[in-house]
């Protein structure tokens, strides 16, 4: 068995003991990516340059006997949307394509000082916008269990790079179930956190009020790991939380007592796959037969989440991307060009204007033009109550949902998505069906409750099932410590892709 | 209310985004589908409730208003398209 098929937790051990070094384990994922990422197409840009002399830093400290982070020599990868100072993050678009952050993300930050080795930048949809990677400006990522297949979305790159073994741990961000939905279509562990858990400080912004970062890894050991160097307050978010960060990585093992979950009857309508809703039944009987009692929970409002979705979060990204007007980064237009075409069509708009309209219609793609016109529609005058205001009543309804549905229950169980991966293309012409991917994820955001997505099965052509816990705000250790009693009792997340 | 491809026109002079006419086409048909999706809310009554903007009852959050290093002025202009080393450089606002 080859290091890279060992879980974080253990690789961990193997580098606190001296058994490996990390400069041999960042090595090893190194070879991998050169090996099969030419099928996967996981990540925009590998740095190997800087991480292997990121690794010999951290086996020089560890010989020297020097204090060492949390994640001392563990290898990683980043989904481009997180700004690391000097280092290019590109959000998958064109039009970030030049543009190398002036700072850290807090979140880099932490890594950093966790002794973490950064191996890369993984893809994603285009400012994170979609569910099946397809979105990126730069190439579509295959799914590592069927490369004809989408990997999901928007974190599709950091969930694909854990099932093919290119990285031991990743990190992902959240909008809607971006982090959720690609870790059970790559049958890998993904955890939304709490809203205000992670600070989002070096995030470029899609939907600010729906956004969180989050931990993707093959267990959920390993996501409690590093879930605890991710979580905590940052006077840099005003939106962080300064909530005491429990120690997941060692609570993760106790299993809890009495267990009480809930499912939602809407979470099994008409158009889930059978074979999902079979091995979703399946991993609710494990979960008794471990003592947890199942409780029906009415959620009236669940089935309003999309559209409450598809209004609140492109009226926060229109506002968001505003921001990119071809004057203080990113991607410009060609001036002459803009000259040739007022001239053109006689347009008395003038220059200036025209820079701007040339330079978004360049620089972003489909999707993302199609969200800020939504958005910007929505918080148009006469048609801002009717939308975005109903909305934001929609939104307070579905809390209210969960509000009373962890009175009763500890966690909600169902699935994470209606169907396994879908063939690459299927969706793309009709954004309406691409967005009703997040049917089962986007309340969370809605509502600003933590999430995890954990593998439950393989359906018969051989594609990953995911199985989705939800907690109240700030309970991700229920949330984590459930999972693991999953996995404990189970071997689902043991499975591998054979790729190559 | 049904979307024209007039309205996306005018949404998008105010999005400052640019269309040609197939674009437009098909931005139109987009939108009227979506919209029609979403007008599903109005099925509900909301009369009473008040809007959530955000997940947290955060108010006010105050720092101290205390100076601290900020952006240096060459990396704040450093990712600009076009400066000078003072200003970022933009085409002429009222006319050449």
């Amino acid at each position: 068995m080859s290091i890279i098929n060992k879980t974080a937790t253990e690789q961990l051990a193997l580098l606190q003991s001296r058994e490996i070094t990390s400069v041999a384990l960042t090595q090893a994922y190194l070879d991998r990516i050169n090996q099969v990422d030419p099928a996967v197409g996981a990540f925009l840009r590998v740095e190997s340059d800087t991480a292997l002399t990121q690794a010999a830093e951290v086996d020089r400290k560890r010989e020297a006997g020097e204090s060492l982070g949390k994640l001392a020599g563990l290898p990683i990868a980043i989904k481009d949307i997180l700004c690391t100072q000097n280092t290019p993050t590109t959000c998958g678009s064109k039009m970030l394509e030049n543009f190398v952050p002036p700072y850290n993300a807090t979140v880099v930050e932490k890594l950093f000082s966790a002794d973490a080795v950064i191996l890369g930048r993984t893809n994603m949809d285009e400012f994170a916008m979609g569910s099946s990677t397809e979105n990126s400006a730069y190439h579509p990522t295959q799914n590592p269990w069927d490369t004809s297949r989408i990997p999901g979305g928007s974190s599709g790159g950091a969930a694909a790079c854990i099932a093919a073994d290119m990285a031991p741990l990743s990190i992902g961000t959240d909008t809607g179930g971006s982090i959720r939905q690609p870790a059970a279509l790559c049958g890998c562990v993904g955890l939304k956190p709490t809203y205000g858990r992670v600070s989002r400080y070096g995030l470029i912004a899609f939907a600010s009020s729906l956004d969180q970062i989050g931990p993707l890894a093959r267990t959920v050991e390993d996501t409690a790991l590093l879930m605890e160097v991710l979580a905590g307050h940052d006077s840099l978010d005003s939106t962080s939380v300064d909530t005491p960060v429990p120690p997941y990585s060692e609570t993760v093992h106790q299993p809890l007592q009495n267990l009480r979950l809930g499912v939602v009857e809407q979470h099994f309508g008409k158009g889930i796959d059978p074979e999902i809703e079979g091995a979703v039944k399946q991993a609710i009987a494990t979960y008794q037969s471990l003592g947890a009692t199942i409780k029906n929970l009415e959620m009236p409002h669940a089935d309003y989440g999309i559209a409450t979705y598809y209004i609140i979060a492109p009226c926060e990204a229109s506002s968001n991307l505003a921001r990119y007007d071809g004057a203080h980064y990113g991607y410009r237009a060609d001036q002459a060009e803009v000259a040739a075409e007022l001239a053109e069509d006689g347009s008395d708009e003038g220059p200036l204007v025209r820079m701007y309209r040339k330079t978004r219609s360049e620089g972003f793609g489909s999707e993302v033009q199609r969200r800020i016109m939504l958005g910007t529609y929505a918080l148009s005058e006469g048609y801002y109550d009717a939308f975005y205001l109903k909305a934001l009543k929609v939104r307070r309804l579905i809390r209210q949902d969960y509000d009373n549905a962890f009175e009763q229950v500890d966690l909600i169980i169902g699935p994470v998505t209606a169907n396994p991966a879908f063939v690459k293309g299927e969706k793309t012409s009709d954004p309406m069906t691409m967005y009703l991917e997040d049917l089962y994820t986007v309340t969370a955001n809605l509502a600003g409750v933590a999430g995890i997505s954990l593998p439950c099965g393989l359906t018969k052509n051989g594609l990953p099932i995911g199985l989705q816990l939800q907690a109240a705000a700030f309970q991700e250790e229920k949330l984590l410590r459930a999972a693991q009693m999953f996995q404990h009792a189970t071997d689902f997340h043991l499975r591998r892709p054979e790729l190559l | 209310m049904s979307l024209t491809r007039q309205d996306v026109e005018k949404v998008a002079l105010l999005a400052k985004l640019k269309f040609d006419d197939d674009q437009l086409d098909r931005m139109t048909d987009h939108m009227i589908q979506i919209v029609e999706y979403v007008e599903k809310l109005s099925e509900l009554n909301t009369q009473d409730v008040e809007p959530m903007a955000h997940a947290l009852d955060i108010y006010n959050a105050l720092a101290e208003d205390e100076p601290r290093p900020g952006l240096t002025r060459e990396a704040a202009l450093g990712n600009a398209p076009k400066s000078d080393e003072e200003y970022f450089r933009v085409p002429a606002v009222l006319g050449e």
